[in-house]
């Protein structure tokens, strides 16, 4: 069997075995509906539950402010949404910034059509967003200001709690929205303690189930719902909830905080090695690495001269996955927003490789891609474009 | 209105004399190949000098029609329904009854005829009779509708057999020969939009197909194979089954890249091709190769580009899109329906192997002398390509 080693984790990681296990379980034989009055129901309900209380706890919040989705980009569009159109005649500007994944993006533009107008932070070379532009963009019209926590692309980390301050003390009505669906189980991130009014997260990025995650909201947030029906969660979210896949998130969830220590200083050490293997290869250079403050898991180089798509299906011949930017956006061979925004060379956009890890990920692995990389660069950069 | 059976039509193989039997076998194979595709059971017969479809249970009419018009060979499919001979008084209401269920919207002055054959000649009247009172009957039970025996809106067939067949559309068919009495031709396929229409117009023919597929990796994906083999079965609707062999063509095509000038890349490139794919179609008893050029589209598609490119074959090179505009090619493969695979984005990363500015007026002589500098390679580059093709079968057959 070919060796297979996984480094595309930023685009969607294996599930824990012990997740896919739960999963199984609740689909065969705790099938219930939790909103049955029959005791099928009550054990179902009782892994919703069960779930708010460990993902409460891995936030420091109540069960109270979790609010179960179809994962990050449902997140992400109710919390834009739906603050949107509560707010809306308090104020009609949101502010967000040129990097955020196209899930914000794609809503922002959306309400910029219903009226809604717009601000794009701009961010410097690692991918942080200005402090200071950020505050003089806030108006007294601002209703929410969305700023993811780590970039999917470059793993840059935003500074989230200096955000939360200054919206706090500038424009204490505007609401807070992170997309943390990257950051979530990598870095910790407590919402009360960063003034977060609204946070997305994905299951399938720390090896839970596809299809599953949740919007955090604090007790102030003011959402209207954007999906109507059974009136389940509160209405805020009809729809039977995914029980399954809740029961294999919380899962997912409390198995990775409880490692996250551990995993995060490994992670460190296989990015810094990696980031300084590949850094030695002529030609390549490291993308937002900001002496290795981006985050632990993702990191982006660009080789110049090769192509990033040839260099993935090379690689993939040697049973190493990565992904030529974002994966979400590369099935329509779009210019990265996030590269460009960090001014990367012209010529580099399409020789980008992100290379992202998970739990899973070895030491062993690290060094059989790194030689890889190494071996395959000097030939491809042979055919270059005549 | 609940049709039972139907009857094919077909044009052109109707004069082939004495052959007639293996065009119409041909023709009975590839509707039982196009039915396979449709829910339900079906019997295909020849009788009488024509070929019916038989539904032995419930199926879906426009799902039929729809694959029935994959089939070359049919010109027209007529919807029929079938009542048991219980004497003339009980067709006249069966008769009335289809065409009150099938006209029921006909305007005022609508014209019609009754066309009567009568094969069991059994039968107590004879087809001038049987027209002549099955039309009476209509008038009286409709009196919207006029006769007209010169230019009817609406004839209606009424076949005397051992049961009574009643039918009045013909949905066109889409005409050609049944594939497989036109030999088999080899298919230079691509990811793009023209070689899949170039096979789609030559299978249209009677000609079986089969395929040659130039892969690249890591230079193209895993994903522009697939297209390819997703339009492959594509074509296969209408072609039949396709052999489809994939070439892996990257250690040629940087051989090239490393030895010859980069202006000659694509020329000398699809000169290799050529020569795989005739290979190949010796082999397997190819008489022809297919390919979607189109004069000018391309700088490898000129006149002088074209004639460098034939140089290197032997077999005779079908090019049915050679005349035609994009925007002409583009309207048959939406009508195939392989135009939305074709542009999907998995653009092949040859780009690379794409000169900025590559020759459009091609000397022969100087494209075969630049191929001498591959002489020391080429030849273990070729056996090479050819002894680790991949093979892949692609029908509709599941």
């Amino acid at each position: 069997m070919k060796n297979e080693v996984y480094l595309d984790n930023s685009a969607t990681t294996r599930a824990y075995p012990e997740v896919a296990d739960i999963v199984k379980q609740v689909m065969l034989e705790d099938y219930g509906n939790p909103s049955s009055m029959h005791m099928k129901g009550v054990d179902a309900e009782q892994y919703v539950k069960q779930a708010g209380q460990i993902l409460a706890t891995s936030l420091k919040c109540k069960p109270e402010n979790i609010l179960f989705t179809s994962g990050g980009t449902e997140s992400d569009n109710l919390a834009l949404i739906g603050t949107a159109r509560a707010m809306a005649r308090r104020g009609r500007h949101i502010i967000t910034t040129q990097i955020e994944h196209p899930a914000v993006l794609e809503t922002c533009e959306y309400l910029s059509k219903e009226g809604f107008e717009i601000t794009y932070l701009p961010v410097d070379g690692n991918g942080i967003v200005d402090l200071d532009t950020l505050e003089k963009s806030l108006r007294p019209d601002t209703i929410l200001v969305s700023v993811m926590h780590v970039n999917n692309e470059i793993g840059a980390v935003e500074p989230i709690e200096e955000i939360g301050t200054i919206i706090r003390r500038v424009s204490p009505d505007a609401f807070f929205h992170v997309d943390a669906v990257q950051g979530y189980g990598k870095i910790r991130l407590i919402p009360k303690k960063c003034n977060i009014d609204l946070m997305s997260v994905s299951g399938h990025k720390f090896h839970g189930p596809k299809g599953v995650g949740f919007l955090y909201m604090s007790d102030r947030a003011r959402l209207r719902p954007i999906i109507f029906g059974g009136g389940q969660q509160k209405g805020m979210r009809s729809g039977t909830e995914n029980v399954p896949g809740i029961a294999g998130l919380a899962l997912a969830a409390d198995l990775t905080m409880s490692s996250l220590d551990e995993d995060v200083s490994r992670l460190k050490t296989l990015k810094a090695y990696a980031a300084e293997r590949l850094s030695g290869i002529d030609g390549v250079t490291l993308n937002g690495f900001n002496d290795g403050e981006s985050a632990p898991h993702i990191l982006s180089i660009s080789i110049r001269d090769v192509r990033a798509e040839v260099m993935l299906h090379a690689l993939e011949d040697k049973g190493v996955y990565v992904s030529s930017g974002s994966a979400c956006a590369s099935n329509k061979p779009a210019i990265s927003a996030t590269l460009k925004a960090i001014g990367l060379d012209r010529s580099l956009l399409d020789s980008t490789i992100r290379i992202s890890m998970s739990h899973f990920t070895t030491e062993e692995e690290i060094r059989y891609a790194c030689d890889c990389f190494g071996e395959l660069i000097p030939g491809l950069r042979r055919y270059i474009r005549k | 209105m609940e049709y039972s059976s139907f009857l094919i039509k077909y044009g052109e193989i109707g004069v082939k004399g004495k052959n007639r039997y293996l065009f119409e076998n041909a023709l009975m194979q590839q509707i039982k190949y196009a039915l396979k595709r449709c829910e339900g059971q079906f019997k295909v017969h020849k009788a009488e000098g024509r070929i019916y479809v038989d539904a032995l249970s419930d199926f879906d009419q426009d799902e039929v029609t729809d694959n029935l018009k994959t089939v070359f060979g049919i010109s027209g499919i007529c919807p029929m329904t079938f009542s048991e001979d219980n004497g003339f008084e009980d067709l006249k209401v069966f008769v009335i009854d289809y065409m009150k269920k099938v006209y029921a919207d006909a305007s005022e002055g609508t014209t019609f005829k009754v066309y009567a054959r009568r094969s069991n000649k059994r039968y107590p009247l004879d087809s001038m009779e049987l027209n002549a009172l099955l039309g009476e009957a209509i008038l009286e039970a409709m009196p919207v509708l006029k006769v007209d025996v010169h230019n009817p809106d609406i004839t209606l067939f009424v076949e005397v057999r051992e049961r009574i067949y009643v039918y009045s559309e013909v949905i066109p068919g889409p005409g050609g020969m049944p594939v497989g009495t036109g030999g088999k031709a080899m298919l230079l396929l691509s990811g793009g939009i023209d070689s899949p229409v170039a096979g789609y117009m030559i299978s249209k023919r009677g000609v079986k197909i089969d395929a040659v597929y130039f892969h690249a990796p890591p230079y193209t994906s895993e994903r522009a194979k697939q297209k390819v083999i997703d339009l492959a079965k594509k074509v296969s609707r209408y072609s039949g089954p396709i052999y489809l062999h994939v070439i892996n063509f990257t250690d040629i095509q940087l051989a090239i890249y490393e030895k010859c000038p980069q202006d000659e890349l694509t020329i000398i490139m699809r000169r290799y091709m050529m020569r795989i794919a005739e290979t190949i179609a010796k082999e397997t008893g190819c008489l022809g190769l297919i390919t979607g050029e189109s004069i000018g589209q391309v700088a490898s598609q000129t006149l002088a580009s074209l004639a460098v490119t034939n140089e290197v074959c032997t077999l005779p090179v079908f090019r049915p899109c050679i005349g035609m505009d994009k925007l002409e090619i583009v309207e048959i493969s939406q009508k195939i329906d392989t135009y939305e695979t074709s542009i999907l984005p998995y653009e092949d990363c040859c780009t690379i192997f794409v000169a900025k500015h590559p020759v459009t007026k091609p000397s022969l002589e100087i494209i075969a002398k630049h191929e001498h500098n591959l002489d020391e390679v080429i030849d273990d580059l070729l056996k090479n390509a050819l002894e680790t093709k991949e093979t892949i079968v692609v029908s509709t057959d599941e």
